[in-house]
């Protein structure tokens, strides 16, 4: 208890839509509405009707220093949950104690008057955000050097690009240092590096005893960031747990149209094909666990198609093309040609291993050869294969990996030799940090 | 658990919980955040003269240019009595107060509206937009009344030592802009007929205040009720700081003051309860 950071119970917030309606933004129209009451029997609002719980009896409890990552689909609550710990409104059910300083990142550069310089700037939003005067001139240069806007101190923001205007905006909150930072959805705007800065800052936080809240939609930063995660639907906490369960079922749930994972034709006469083969069943599974549970990079799965082989004596293969979202094809594999096979229900499966996929969505052709060579049914599958990719990245990129492949393969490093004298060339020292180091 | 182990549980910094009764004033907090309040009058003092070129000239500019118009129509054409006071001084020293409460008024009711990014995104008492909106014009006020003080030595009047009180005044005339920005800004917040009604407000106010003609015209009978106007007090009682007459007439200075305390008091009040609505509703 004595490390508790945030603790939150049965935290409600109702809001009404009736009072948000244009219709009593006029007082004439107010005074109307009131008037016409009298001489009607009031009614009470229907609450199903006139308003919506935005968030209702979420409760939890976050200790110091935990990064906790906050996912769900658009109006699912996270925003009003941010908005209520940052206490810019209040809730109408529960209670939450905060212990230390909140700073929030709801939006960057909130108070920046377009006409003031950026150094004016910093000190108006420095202070609105909450720091003192001395606190802000202390941190000035660090502020002004993390921002890159040194020689643009001077000039009126509103002559900013944009990435400077946001490079500033996140500058100051950024120095903030509160013991409980609350996050919302910043790293949307601003480029890569940006978005990089952003993320280093905040696992900085966390090494140095802060407490994170951390909104986000992209899942490979949640994932990379925070160890635990809180899933909210409709105002409520749907999972709250390790940040690689809660992705993964979050994103499992939230993929539409896309958990087809078989095609079954029962009657021959009806299935794809032709008087030789005749499809009867594809599927697309894990090689472990449950045929619902999503695939992902790792994740090693089979691709099973069952068939009626209609000629005695045939000799059948099965080649499977894989195709990239793209439409470029991945690459093709297939089955070896054992000899002749008997007429009859066959069902051949296709092993392919983990780290061997790249994310996306993937399609295939199922291809079926007599004789080695002969082409003899082309089927393309309604079967999606969809990979996910769940993996930790240690804090550089965060986009897709390039390749129609990503295969783990087997690298050495072994020691040669020294290093040899540099003579005239000076060597460079000036990585301030790993980080620093990252070109991506 | 932590009492048995002999430590002391932690207090939290903040609770938070839905808001329950009429007094919850939290005057801490506006104390906790006097740097941002230092901050917003400053920017906005900043801004009235940034990108200008008579910026700075303006803020004497506007009363000396009214007070001209004023002495030609009701001085001059219309004959109005001024209290045996030269008519431009007369005028000036309540166009004074009266500027200065004009721009506080329009400035502090539209304050939540425009400041909405701030009230939907940071937390602070909300108390502080209206307040730094009444507090920044009064550095005008500063301006202004060095020009008044060329004035008196021009016409030789000497002040008495009403003057002392004149702080007192000027108190009562930043109670009144306040008090009446808070009812305002609030209503304007969910109400954004009260944004179109203010110029107009303004101007009728100012007709009913002695800025243009001496309390003196207004008969007997109906001096109390007008007196309920309280900017009545806030003007006798800059005139008569400033112009040394013999005594004033106390009785408007004390309804306009207690009108004052009432309609402070309550406007607090009512911004306080509907402080954390904004958000919602802004």
């Amino acid at each position: 208890m004595s490390n508790v950071s945030i603790y939150v119970e049965n935290l409600s917030k109702q809001y009404s839509i009736a009072a948000g309606k244009s219709l009593q933004n006029n007082l004439v129209d107010q005074l109307t509405i009131g008037f016409m009451n009298l001489f009607q029997r009031s009614e009470d609002p229907d609450p199903d009707k006139d308003s919506f719980w935005a968030l209702k009896d979420v409760s939890f409890e976050i200790k110091a220093g935990d990064i906790v990552g906050i996912i769900g689909n658009n109006g699912a609550g996270k925003s009003t949950l941010l908005k209520i710990l940052s206490r810019i409104t209040v809730p109408t059910l529960g209670r939450a104690e905060v212990y230390g300083r909140v700073g929030s990142l709801l939006e960057v550069g909130t108070g920046f008057h377009p006409e003031l310089t950026g150094r004016e700037n910093i000190f108006l939003n420095g202070a609105i955000i909450g720091m003192k005067k001395d606190e802000i001139r202390r941190r000035f240069d660090e502020i002004v050097a993390f921002a890159e806007i040194e020689k643009f101190l001077d000039v009126p923001v509103k002559r900013y690009s944009s990435g400077m205007y946001v490079r500033l905006g996140f500058s100051v909150a950024a120095h903030l240092e509160p013991e409980i930072l609350l996050v919302d959805e910043v790293l949307s705007v601003g480029d890569s590096a940006f978005q990089k800065k952003c993320l280093d800052k905040i696992r900085n936080a966390s090494l140095e005893g802060r407490t994170v809240f951390f909104i986000s939609h992209s899942m490979t930063a949640v994932n990379s960031l925070c160890k635990r995660v809180i899933w909210l639907k409709g105002g409520q906490i749907v999972e709250d747990g390790s940040s690689t369960e809660v992705v993964t079922k979050y994103l499992a749930t939230s993929l539409k149209g896309l958990d087809l994972t078989e095609e079954v034709w029962k009657d021959m006469n009806e299935a794809p094909g032709n008087e030789m083969v005749r499809l009867h069943r594809i599927c697309v599974r894990r090689q472990d666990g449950q045929q619902s549970d999503p695939l992902t990079m790792q994740s090693p799965f089979r691709i099973e198609i069952e068939f009626w082989n209609l000629i005695a004596e045939a000799n059948l293969h099965i080649t499977v093309h894989l195709y990239t979202a793209d439409g470029i094809i991945a690459f093709a594999t297939g089955s070896q040609n054992d000899g002749p096979i008997p007429a009859g229900l066959f069902r051949t499966v296709g092993y392919i291993p983990g780290n061997l996929m790249n994310s996306g969505i993937h399609r295939f052709v199922v291809l079926f050869i007599k004789d080695s060579s002969c082409l003899i049914h082309r089927h393309e599958s309604g079967v999606p294969i969809n990979i996910l990719d769940i993996s930790k990245r240690d804090g550089t990129c965060y986009g897709k990996e390039p390749g129609v492949v990503q295969p783990m393969l087997k690298w050495t490093t072994e020691y040669l030799d020294m290093t040899p004298e540099i003579g005239n060339m000076k060597m460079n020292n000036h990585y301030t940090s790993d980080r620093d180091a990252c070109v991506c | 658990m932590d009492i048995a182990a002999g430590i002391a549980p932690r207090k939290p910094s903040v609770i938070i919980q839905p808001r329950r009764g009429l007094f919850q004033l939290d005057l801490k907090s506006i104390w906790d955040h006097r740097e941002m309040l230092y901050f917003l009058v400053w920017r906005d003092v900043i801004l009235r003269f940034k990108q200008t070129v008579i910026g700075a000239a303006w803020v004497i500019l506007q009363p000396l240019i009214n007070m001209i118009i004023f002495t030609v129509i009701f001085s001059v054409v219309a004959r109005i009595p001024s209290d045996g006071v030269p008519y431009p001084v007369f005028a000036y020293t309540a166009l004074l107060p009266w500027t200065y409460f004009s721009q506080a008024l329009a400035r502090s009711s539209s304050s939540l509206v425009s400041g909405s990014t701030l009230v939907t995104k940071i937390y602070f008492p909300r108390l502080l937009i209206p307040l730094a909106a009444t507090l920044a014009p009064a550095v005008d006020l500063i301006f202004s009344f060095l020009l008044l003080l060329v004035m008196l030595a021009w016409f030789k009047i000497v002040p008495t030592w009403g003057l002392l009180a004149l702080p007192l005044f000027l108190i009562l005339a930043v109670m009144t802009a306040l008090s009446v920005g808070l009812w305002l800004s609030a209503f304007n917040v969910r109400y954004r007929d009260v944004g179109n009604i203010i110029p107009f407000l303004i101007q009728v106010w100012m007709y009913a205040s002695p800025v243009v003609y001496p309390v003196s015209m207004v008969p007997e009978k109906w001096r109390l009720l007008y007196s309920f106007n309280p900017m009545v007090g806030v003007i006798e009682g800059f005139r008569w700081a400033l112009l040394g007459k013999a005594r004033p007439d106390t009785m408007p200075i004390v309804v306009s003051a207690a009108v004052i305390a009432a309609l402070l008091t309550g406007g607090i009040v009512y911004f306080k309860k509907m402080e954390w609505t904004f958000a919602d509703v802004i």
